[in-house]
Order: structure tokens, then sequence, then C-alpha cells
């Protein structure tokens, strides 16, 4: 599966901002620290904004800062104001599909796409940072070894 | 066994599940699933409670009420599978969710499941039952290596 741009910088600013509610953080320091396109992300962040999923803050050391409930914000709930994860929207028809072959070829896409929904429906924003913070650690741990190796001069 | 969770700081405790708990396990599944199965409870209370080393049934109260259960079990080369700790019963009381009770009954089964030596803990849940698979996703599981399948056998 693969998310679109707009999907993925709006994950990325909503994961950045929930990890801690009272930071602020500008636009340009989210763009920079993922390596997205500002213009991108200030687009997204307008729509993210209009969710009540963040809110900026004005005047000098303003930014963007995580208004929303990290404990009930799931992944599916912020990648659908940008994307669909079914495979046919509705009201859209797609060749062949009243026959036996469309009919079962649509069954096993539905039994792909309910896994999906599934998954991204049951991991909140609260979640996904647990999950950060462990993938940090295995970071973290991985990096050690190299470290060490450089310390003493290998 | 008591579990470390003293009432007087988190206002429940966890213990393990007793014989006389079988009336308000049976009224607590009663409330929540809409259906009342005694004869399942009981055999499950013969089966899980003071049987087996490896069958754990932990249940959690306040000063007034049962507000919460888990059980689950080490289960050895089903599928191919190394043995492992199954999680297949949890149920926290409405009202009282929020407050740790389902994490700290999750946390004395998986205790105990690290005691029994297994170094890994499933469980299954409903596809649309996004309620629980939060509650088992926070607690840091993830899918598993098994797919469940199914057919109807009047087909």
């Amino acid at each position: 599966m693969k998310l679109q741009k707009a999907t993925r910088c709006a994950l990325y600013a909503v994961l950045e901002l929930a990890a801690d509610p009272q930071r602020q953080m500008s636009a340009s320091e989210i763009a920079d620290k993922y390596g997205i396109s500002l213009n991108h992300l200030a687009k997204v962040l307008r729509s993210l904004g209009r969710e009540g999923l963040v809110e900026a803050v004005r005047g000098a050391g303003g930014g963007y800062r995580f208004s929303g409930n990290p404990k009930r914000t799931t992944l599916l709930d912020v990648i659908r104001l940008f994307e669909t994860i079914d495979s046919i929207s509705a009201g859209e028809h797609e060749p062949g599909e009243t026959t036996p072959e469309g009919m079962a070829l649509r069954q096993v896409l539905e039994e792909i796409e309910d896994t999906a929904r599934a998954t991204l429906s049951s991991i909140t924003l609260d979640t996904m940072i647990k999950l950060i913070q462990r993938q940090r650690t295995r970071w973290v741990g991985r990096q050690a070894p190299d470290l060490a190796l450089r310390t003493v001069g290998l | 066994m008591q579990h470390m969770v003293p009432a007087q700081d988190a206002g429940f405790r966890v213990r393990a599940a007793t014989s006389s708990d079988l009336p308000s396990v049976i009224e607590l599944d009663r409330d929540i699933t809409g259906l009342a199965k005694p004869e399942y409870w009981n055999d499950l209370f013969d089966r899980y409670v003071n049987r087996g080393r490896n069958r754990f049934f932990f249940v959690a109260e306040t000063d007034d009420a049962l507000v919460g259960y888990i059980i689950g079990e080490v289960r050895a080369w089903e599928f191919g599978s190394p043995p492992c700790g199954w999680i297949f019963g949890v149920t926290v009381k409405p009202g009282t969710r929020l407050g740790r009770i389902g994490t700290t009954l999750f946390e004395a089964i998986t205790t105990r499941f690290r005691e029994a030596g297994v170094g890994k803990v499933r469980t299954m849940i409903a596809r649309d039952n996004t309620l629980l698979m939060s509650f088992f996703r926070s607690q840091g599981m993830m899918a598993g290596p098994f797919i469940e399948l199914e057919m109807d056998l009047d087909e």
C-alpha cells in the first residue's frame, strides 16, 4: 500500500505535533525534518486545521500545535482526509464487474481492503507515538555498536 | 494470588479468579454481549480456575463490584507455532474504562506468560471490533504471522 504525498505529509505533521501537544513547530521545521515540500505541507496543515487536528499559533515563535485527541484519532481518520483506501470509489464502475470473474476479483480485493481498514482504524496516534518510541530505541540500539567501534577507532 | 495494584491507589485490584466470581463474570459478560452463557462460563471456570500451571484467569474488582476479567493460556505447537501465550477473553465494564483496568489485567497475564517461559502473546479479534483491537494495539500488539480463514459449510 502506497500513501499519496499529501497523506504522508499529514501523518508526519500530526505525529510530530501530537508527540508533544504543548510544543509549537513551524511548517518549515517539519518540512526540513521529513524532507518534504513546504508548499505541499502548508496546504496539508490548512486541511488538518479545518478538521481541528492542528491549530496555527500566531506571533513570534508561532507555528502549529496539535489540537486533537491522540487517543481518539486513528490513522484512518487522518488518511481519509486526503485519500480513499477503497479500490473502487462509490458510484464508480469497472469493466466486467458484474461477471463472475469480476465479482470474484472484487471479493478478493475487498478482503485486502477490509484488513487494511481494520488495521488503520485500530491504530491511534497515541499508539503510533509508542511505536515510534520503540523504533527509536531499536534504532539507537543498532547505532550503538557502530558508535562503539568508531569510539575505539575501528 | 494478588497482582500488585493496591486498591487505595488505583481504585481497583487485580487477582486470580476464584469459583465465587462465576456469577459476577456471567453477569458482566451478559451486560456487554447481551447474551448470558452460564454453561460456557461454568465449563470455563472448571477448566481455568485453579487448574493447570499454564492457564490464567484474572479478575479486576473495586470495593463494590467485579469490573473486568482476562483469560488465557500457554498453547504449544498448534499450527506449528512454538509455545506462546493466548488471550481469548478480556472485558472491562463500561463506565470504568480508561482507568488502566484493562492494561493492568493485560500486564498481569503477560507477566504470567513470561514466568511460564514464553516470549510471545497472541489473540484474535473480529475485524469490526475496533475498540478491542485499539486496546490490544495500545499494548503494543501487531499483526502476527498467521491468517485466520473460514468458510460456510452449507455451500
